[in-house]
């Protein structure tokens, strides 16, 4: 086996999702099989590449320092679930 | 009206001749498309909601994932049930500028995981040549509307085949451009590396057509390429004699492991057709070898999925969408929230994503992933120093049924295996209709070049097109 439902468990909560117990049992057996499929990888030959993360030959993109318009406060909490005085509310972080 | 057949069957093109020549006005299209979708959207259910608007234009359906500013959006996401984008996607500010107005929003699967529009949280679309059958995914409402006369014309996104994949499902044109041709800004991310907006559309010249409008360098994003856009219509006109194709024999032997499923009879067929067709337009066609295929399928499922489960961390309940209730601590409601908001493949896949990057298994998994990535590109950039274009099937099979494969994610992903290679490359791929099969079914022509050379594409697309009656063929709803 290569992906235990303890695994998935702990997975999963780094993913912050909570799943249930048939999540969890589905879910597992999917994994194993996908992952069972992905050791194929393992035979390729990879001595004399570098790792692609990306297929243009570009890097650090950068625009001028300037400031721009940009959208109003009342715009960026339109879609807030909760608001409060300008700001997102969230449920308490600190005790 | 003058036209003798509907508007609805026309053209994008075929429509703004009609415009030009004041034969028609833009409501009268308007009007004809309204009575289409009346009549048949109910038994294809390709949109997710027609947008309210009494503006005026050339109507165009875009998939659920592309932002609309003031317009709901929501990837056919629980998690985003309730988001109205505060701006419009690039692709949406040059449509409006072009006089196009937005007709509706297409069914997709949800964040675009998935090969059969199964995964929506709405409903499934149904595949327009035979309601049993999926359209495909992950624009699979943007296929099925253009392929029953919904819509003249859409936009999809593809990572892996999302655009091609249904494009060949239900007998339409579809097109991922090269990675860096479109801004991807306003389009909600699933795999940034992978993801490309593209045309679906009626034939080749409208493909052509749309493409040039939503090209081009964007400062918003800034993996879009500060390129000239090549003029695709003229493309056209060019015939493919001495045109170099090559064939990889790796596409043509795929149950040789036992794992893959094996390459559809009818579609070999077909494919072999449409090759003979290449060669008697005066393209020299021989065989290549893309040496690394066998792991395509297996590298886009780590990268894709890391990728993936970066960019929907965002969804946590605090900016925006649905937030769980009841939940008394920051963390619980995080997990609630995408508990709830997140359907099966979304999870599947975000835990996925998640385990391949963590610690332990990032050099086992993504790392190598990403070297094994190098090697496929590779494949290409050889092939391409001799070869104008590469031709392939665009999907092993036809659509499926479904239900076929929804409970097994791995047999889903495995319908992508041809369509994958072109995004882990970065290079445009296009399919067109190439026949159909004894039951009716579509099947589509995938043809790769060079990374920015869509002119190409279009060229030996229109080319085969042209001198072939399938796109011609319309499905009996």
């Amino acid at each position: 086996m290569i992906i235990s439902k303890d695994d998935v468990q702990k997975v999963a909560n780094l993913a912050r999702i909570e799943l249930n117990q048939e999540e969890l049992n589905l879910f597992s057996g999917q994994l194993e099989s996908v992952l069972e499929f992905i050791e194929k990888l393992k035979k390729a030959d990879i001595s004399s590449v570098q790792p692609m993360s990306h297929v243009l030959d570009i890097q650090n993109v950068l625009r001028a320092d300037v400031p721009r318009e940009s959208l109003s406060n009342a715009q960026v909490l339109k879609n807030a679930p909760e608001s409060l005085k300008g700001h997102f509310r969230v449920p308490k972080v600190i005790e | 009206m003058p036209a003798e057949k509907p508007l609805y069957t026309l053209t994008g093109l075929e429509l703004l001749d009609l415009i030009k020549q004041k034969k028609i006005g833009i409501a009268d299209i308007l009007e004809s498309q309204s009575l289409r979708t009346k009549a048949v959207e109910g038994k294809v259910k390709a949109f997710a909601r027609f947008t309210d608007t009494t503006a005026s234009g050339i109507p165009i359906a875009v998939k659920d994932n592309i932002c609309i500013q003031g317009q709901l959006t929501t990837c056919a996401s629980k998690i985003l049930e309730n988001f109205i984008p505060p701006y419009d996607a690039t692709v949406i500010q040059r449509l409006k500028k072009s006089g196009f107005v937005i007709q509706g929003q297409t069914n997709m699967d949800e964040f675009a995981f998935g090969s059969s529009c199964e995964n929506s949280a709405f409903f499934p679309t149904r595949n327009p040549w035979n309601p049993d059958c999926v359209p495909g995914g992950s624009s699979g409402g943007s296929a099925a509307a253009v392929a029953a006369d919904e819509a003249v014309w859409a936009l999809g996104s593809d990572t892996g085949g999302s655009i091609r994949q249904p494009a060949s499902f239900c007998g339409v044109v579809g097109l991922k451009p090269t990675y860096g041709r479109v801004s991807r800004y306003g389009l909600i991310a699933f795999a940034s590396s992978l993801d490309q907006i593209g045309p679906l559309t009626k034939d080749v010249r409208d493909n052509a057509y749309l493409t040039s409008i939503i090209s081009g360098y964007d400062p918003n994003d800034s993996t879009s390429l500060n390129l000239p856009v090549g003029d695709y219509q003229k493309s056209l006109e060019k015939d493919i004699k001495g045109i170099k194709i090559g064939v990889p024999k790796e596409y043509f032997s795929l149950s040789g492991d036992g794992e893959l499923e094996g390459l559809d009879r009818e579609v070999k067929e077909a494919v072999e057709e449409a090759i003979a067709q290449l060669r008697k337009l005066g393209a020299v066609v021989s065989e290549v070898s893309l040496p690394h295929t066998e792991y395509a399928v297996g590298v886009y499922y780590i990268v894709a999925t890391a990728e993936a489960s970066s960019n929907l961390a965002r969804f946590d309940g605090v900016q925006y969408g649905l937030r769980a209730r009841n939940a008394d601590n920051l963390i619980t409601m995080y997990k609630k929230t995408r508990q709830a908001g997140f359907g099966p493949e979304a999870k599947r896949r975000i835990i996925l994503g998640t385990y391949v990057l963590s610690h332990g298994y990032y050099e086992a998994y993504y790392l190598r992933a990403l070297k094994v990535r190098a090697l496929i590109a590779r494949d290409f950039t050889e092939v391409f120093k001799e070869y104008d274009c590469i031709v392939t099937p665009t999907s092993p099979t036809t659509a499926f049924r479904l239900g076929e494969k929804l409970e097994n994610p791995l047999a889903m992903y495995l319908s992508d295996v041809y369509t994958i290679s072109a995004n882990l490359a970065g290079v445009p791929a296009i399919s067109v209709p190439c026949g159909s099969n004894k039951a009716g079914l579509p099947i589509g022509l995938q043809i790769t070049a060079k990374a920015f050379d869509e002119e190409t594409l279009f060229r030996v697309a229109y080319n085969y097109e042209q001198a072939t009656p399938w796109h011609k063929l319309k499905p009996k709803i």
